[in-house]
Formats: C-alpha cells, structure tokens, sequence
C-alpha cells in the first residue's frame, strides 16, 4: 500500500474512470481557475521581488495540485495548519487577493500587520493558521487543535502540510506519535517535492517512502501523485472522512516536484539539474488537469485565454491597490506582543517616536 | 484559611479554576493516575477525567507543541513539564511559536498556555533536576515569567496566570514545595501578575530575590538585624513583566541593593535588575550593587550545598554594601 502511487489522471489526460471522484462540473473548472490563479499569482509573486518591489518571495510553482486538491477536501470549519508553499490553499479557503498582497507588500492593511515574510500568512475567519519559518513546529499545534475538537465533541477534522524535509524534524515524529496515541482526527499532508533547499529527499530519509514511516505510529500511511488533483482530492477526502468517523490519523505523502527555487535568495542551478526539472516539467500538475478538462470538453481555448486574462487582471489591481498604501503604524513595532502593552515597551515607544521626532519624521 | 505547602497550594488552584472553568486542561507526564511526580495534580485525574488531565508520551515539544494548537482551538490547556530541566526540547516551541502567535498574526490568534515547571536546586537532584534557567525565558518577548515563593503567592499567582491572555512560564521552586508552609484562603482570590511584593521593610540595604531563594534573604535579614542592619526584602514574583517601580522605590529608600538568584551569575536575571537600577538611579546608590548567586559551573550534586547561595553568603554581601 504504503510503496503504491495512487493516480486518477495520467500525464495524457486520459482518466481512470472507476477512480474518479465525483465533482460537479462547475467546480471542476473552479479548480483549474486557482490553480492558474495560483500559478499566475506565483510568478507574479517572484517577479516582484525581482524587481524590489517586495522584501522576499517563497512559491509553490508545480506543488499547485498537491495543495489545492488537499484543501478542497476540507470543509469550511475544519483547520489547516499550513508550511508556507500552499498559495493555492489559502485562496481556496476563501483568503482574498487582496489579503495576500496587502501581505506581500506588509502595507498598513496587512491583517498580520507587515510581521511575516511572504507566505507565512493565516487569516482567522478562514481557521487558516499563521505559519512560521522553523519546520514542523505547525504539525504538533495541528494534533492539539485536533486533541481539542475530539474532547470538545466538535466533528471537524485538522489538516497539516509539510515538506519532506521536515519529516527528519523532531515535531514531524513526535505530532505524529500524539496523534496515533490519541487517534486525533488529524491528516498529515507531506508535499514531497524531493528537494530540501539543496539536499534531495535521499539525503532526508533512508525509508523507501514517507507513507511508510505512519506505520511505526499506529495509522496509515498513503502515496499519491501530487501532480494529479483528482488523484489527491480523492486520498484527502477519504483520510478526512475517516477522520471525521473516529478513524484517526492518516498521513498522505504527495510526490510533487518543486519547479522553482526554495526561494527567492535561492539558486537550484547549484545542486540539481536542468534535465531533472524538464522531467518533471513534462508532469506539469495544471497541463495535466486542463488536458483532462478538455478531454472531457468542459475547457476551451477560449475558456484558457478568459482565465489567464481575467486571474492577471486581478493580480494587476491587488498589487496596484497593495503598493499604494504606506508602512504600518509605528506603534505596531510594540503592540501584540502581549495583550497589553507592559511598561517596558510603552518606554521603548515613547523614545522610539522620540528619536523620530527629533529626526524630523512624524510617522 | 487552611494550612498548605506550595505544593498543596498549586494542588488547589488547579482543581479550583478546573471546577470554575471547563476549558482548563492539564497535560504531561505522570500528570494522570499518578497525579505527578511531586503529587501536583493528585486527584484531579479522578475527580475530572481523563479529556480534563492527559497523561502524554514522553515528550515535551509534544506537550508544548499540543497546548499550543489546544489553545489556538479555544482551551486553556495548563501542560507540567516534570523538570525544568528537561524543557529544552520544548524551547523551539515556546520560543518560536508560544511566545510569537499573537505578534507574528497581527492579534488573530492568542495561545493563552500556562507551563507549570518544578525548577532549582535544594533536593539533591543534581545537574538534570536543579537547574534555574529562567533568564533563557526573560529573554523571550511575548511570554510572561511568574515564580511564586509561598503558598499564598502559589495559589493566586496561579489563578491569575489561568485567565491571563498571554502565554505564562510558571517556575515552582521545587526546594520549598513541602518545606514552606502559610495560610491560604479556601476561598477564591487572585495576586496580580506584574507586581513586586515587600516581603519585609527595611531602611539600610534591599535584597531582591525570588522563589526559594526569598526565605534565603529573609533568614539573611534576620541575621542582620541582630547586628543592627535594617534589610528590606522584596519578592520579585513576576520576572517578565518585573515590577520596575516597586525595585526603584526601594533602591532609592535604602541606596544599598545585593540581588540574590541560584542561577548562575553571568548573564542571570540579576544582571537586568542591576542594568535597570543603573539607568534610572545610579545616583541613589551609596555602594556598588552586589549580585550573590549561583556559580557559572553546571549544577552539582556532592558539593550542591556549597553552590547554593545561603544566608551567611548574603549576610557578608549585605555588611560589605553597608559598611561600604
């Protein structure tokens, strides 16, 4: 089971069709329009960077099916507990454009108010938790908000992504032993995009699969090509319907390809190979799902030309809306740290606006 | 009033805000049916359940790593980890997550977790059961310190800490745990977190001290005054926020300040509250401020009672400020 590479879509487009998940057509197409908004997003995401026009970008670009196909097994209240490369998850979850380059630019209306590098963005109303940069630390906070709901009696299950890379980290085995001890309705989504910045998947783990490491802690483990949303739609829905009945954990590794950089500071040309990414450019998870979309003769020609022009045009108004607005307060260098602010840091913003009158500004 | 040691009064915080509010979960090690190692939460397992009091894996990034997402759920999880000793493989998780979840979302998810630790030395316990780090944990924006020093402080620093906003280190000095014994209300009561407590006043010298280390100064003032030195003593109870206007006021009354910690001397929470006396009033001071603490050496076991700081070590620190 565990060395088994679940696949509802082949690279031609052809389907398996006793596999395939039943999704109306309507929203077969809603799931290749963010994925190309996600994938438009992305580029757009790199080039402002490119251009200094924002600090810092960390993409998914070729991990779209593997994270959006996952979220959309979720419902509205149940919780992700994201890593940082699931763009296209949180615009599934309903977190806007606009929140996302408010976000990129760390504007004034940034809801996490200009603290977080691109990407490591949550937005409460969508129970989509604020990520950070250390790995792993999501996937123990992921069992305990599962651990909570089961004692609380609330049916919502909990859903976490991570890399292969962080599956050497301490918190990937620990949250996943919490959770086979106390079966939390919990599934851990590894995107196994075989690259950790520099090191490959290799160097991570000398397991056969990362599916296979579940077994060790009680549940089971589930291959499933990352590239094929159908594919990964299917494994997510049926891990969190089990969840949902008691059935417990289920981890899911989706064997993805990181097409670009780790991040924006980042050079693969040092550690991988052209040919390498072309290999994997030929298994393009958006060519994939449009050919089967066509296939079925629900996309056209003209259907591709309406998406890429009108997810643009949205891009283009969020960003020029986002660089408009100026930096957060200053005060906001000093407020959430605690619920009140204690007098140390009340000190600190008196001579901090001090130092800045005396400078001439007036922010 | 009932008559309680710290530990008993801990004991009772807990059942009694556990009673007052179905939120409040305890978490950890031995926690359960064995109530804990030093019998904190005896009792609670079977008066309240095992979704109420979980027995964990061993494994303290786990625990922490749990509460947290328990507390972004909506709980007031109060996980024990067994020393404070073993907290270490839970930093990442109270330094990088617990301590920044409100700052880094701009305010959208609060993680109100209060970690209960037994903590320093005075049992024999060696390096892995006697350490005082907390100065690791001053040094973390966004989580809140709290070390109570008697049985009344350990019950209603306790409650507050439980309906705190703000994520809380609650050090119990494990020395005194059944060794200090005070009144307690049986009713409810809280002692306001951020604030010092003048433990005994006095006009010539002030010693600043907290946890175990408090009943140390006050057997050193003791001593002083039967030389006819009139030492204040204040408990400083919560290390993060401290309480910057109660060790003023004090330095400036007496102008003679020793600070007493059992942890190690370099880098140690004295040396803020010395840095702090020095900005503010340096010119009250009528003698260099004295820090008597522990030893920049790893914990021993042997030779603990020579690493402990004790009254006769505060006692020539306190006629060396005074006959400065």
């Amino acid at each position: 089971m565990t060395l088994e590479l679940l696949q509802v879509i082949k690279p031609s487009g052809e389907s398996v069709a006793k596999m395939e998940p039943e999704i109306p057509k309507d929203e077969l197409r809603r799931l290749y329009h963010v994925m190309v908004l996600t994938r438009n997003l992305d580029t757009r995401g790199l080039q402002l960077q490119r251009q200094g026009r924002i600090g810092f970008y960390i993409g998914c670009l070729g991990q779209e099916a593997a994270h959006i196909g996952s979220v959309y097994a979720l419902k509205p209240e149940d919780w992700v507990f994201p890593a940082y490369r699931e763009v296209g998850a949180m615009l599934l979850r309903g977190i806007t454009l606009n929140q996302l380059l408010d976000h990129y630019f760390a504007n004034s209306e940034d809801v996490q108010k200009g603290r977080q590098l691109t990407n490591l963005f949550g937005v409460k109303t969508a129970n989509y938790v604020t990520g950070s940069a250390p790995i792993a630390t999501q996937i123990p906070q992921a069992v305990g908000a599962a651990l909570a709901a089961k004692i609380r009696g609330d049916p919502i299950v909990t859903l976490t992504y991570f890399g292969d890379g962080a599956t050497s980290e301490n918190d990937f085995h620990t949250g996943m032993n919490f959770a086979g001890v106390y079966k939390t309705p919990i599934v851990f989504f590894c995107l196994n995009n075989h690259w950790a910045i520099s090191l490959p998947v290799e160097r991570q783990t000398a397991s056969e699969t990362i599916a296979i490491k579940a077994q060790a802690y009680g549940f089971e483990g589930i291959r499933v090509d990352g590239n094929d949303i159908l594919a990964v739609y299917r494994t997510t829905k049926d891990a969190v319907e089990k969840a949902r009945k008691g059935g417990g954990p289920t981890l899911i590794e989706a064997v993805t390809y990181r097409m670009g950089p780790h991040s924006s500071s980042d050079d693969p040309k040092r550690y991988r190979t052209e040919q390498e990414l072309e290999e994997w450019q030929k298994r393009d998870p958006l060519a994939r799902f449009r050919k089967y979309l066509e296939r079925k003769g629900m996309w056209s020609e003209a259907d591709e030309k309406k998406t890429q022009d009108e997810t643009n045009r949205e891009i283009d108004e969020a960003v020029q809306h986002a660089e408009k607005l100026p930096k957060p307060a200053l005060e906001t260098l000093f407020t959430d740290v605690y619920a009140e602010m204690p007098w140390n840091l009340e000190e600190q913003l008196r001579e901090l606006r001090e130092e800045k009158r005396q400078g001439g500004c007036d922010n | 009033m009932t008559v309680l040691n710290v530990v008993q009064a801990v004991n009772h915080a807990l059942r009694e805000e556990m009673t007052r509010n179905d939120k409040v979960v305890i978490l950890g090690e031995d926690v359960g049916i064995d109530g804990g190692v030093f019998r904190a939460t005896e009792g609670l397992y079977q008066e309240f359940g095992p979704n109420r009091v979980i027995d964990t894996p061993l494994a303290e990034s786990g625990i922490i790593g749990v509460s947290i997402g328990m507390a972004l759920y909506g709980l007031r999880p109060v996980p024990e980890i067994q020393f404070m000793d073993f907290i270490y493989p839970g930093f990442d998780q109270i330094q990088s997550e617990l301590a920044k979840f409100r700052y880094r979302s701009g305010g959208q998810y609060t993680t109100p977790v209060v970690i209960r630790t037994p903590y320093g030395g005075g049992i024999k316990g060696s390096h892995y059961h006697s350490q005082s780090t907390e100065a690791f944990f001053t040094h973390t924006p966004g989580l809140k310190v709290v070390i109570p020093a008697t049985p009344y402080d350990a019950k209603g620093l306790l409650t507050s800490a439980m309906r705190d906003p703000d994520p809380i280190l609650f050090l119990e000095p494990k020395k005194i745990y059944r060794t200090v014994r005070g009144e307690v209300p049986n009713d409810e009561y809280t002692v306001p977190i951020g604030k010092a407590n003048i433990a005994r006043e006095g006009n010539d010298v002030v010693v600043f001290a907290y946890g175990a280390m408090l009943h140390v100064a006050l057997e050193a003032a003791e001593l002083a005054a039967a030389k006819g030195i009139n030492v204040e003593v204040v408990d400083i109870r919560t290390l993060a926020p401290f309480d910057i206007e109660t060790i003023i006021n004090s330095v400036k009354k007496t102008g003679r300040v020793i600070i007493l910690h059992e942890a190690c001397k370099t880098c140690g929470f004295g040396a803020e509250i010395a840095a702090q006396i020095a900005e503010r009033c340096i010119l009250n001071l009528k003698a260099p401020i004295l820090r008597v603490a522990g030893f920049d050496v790893p914990f021993p076991y042997v030779l603990e009672d020579e690493y402990m700081p004790n009254a006769p070590r505060v006692l020539a620190a306190v006629e060396k400020v005074y006959n400065f």
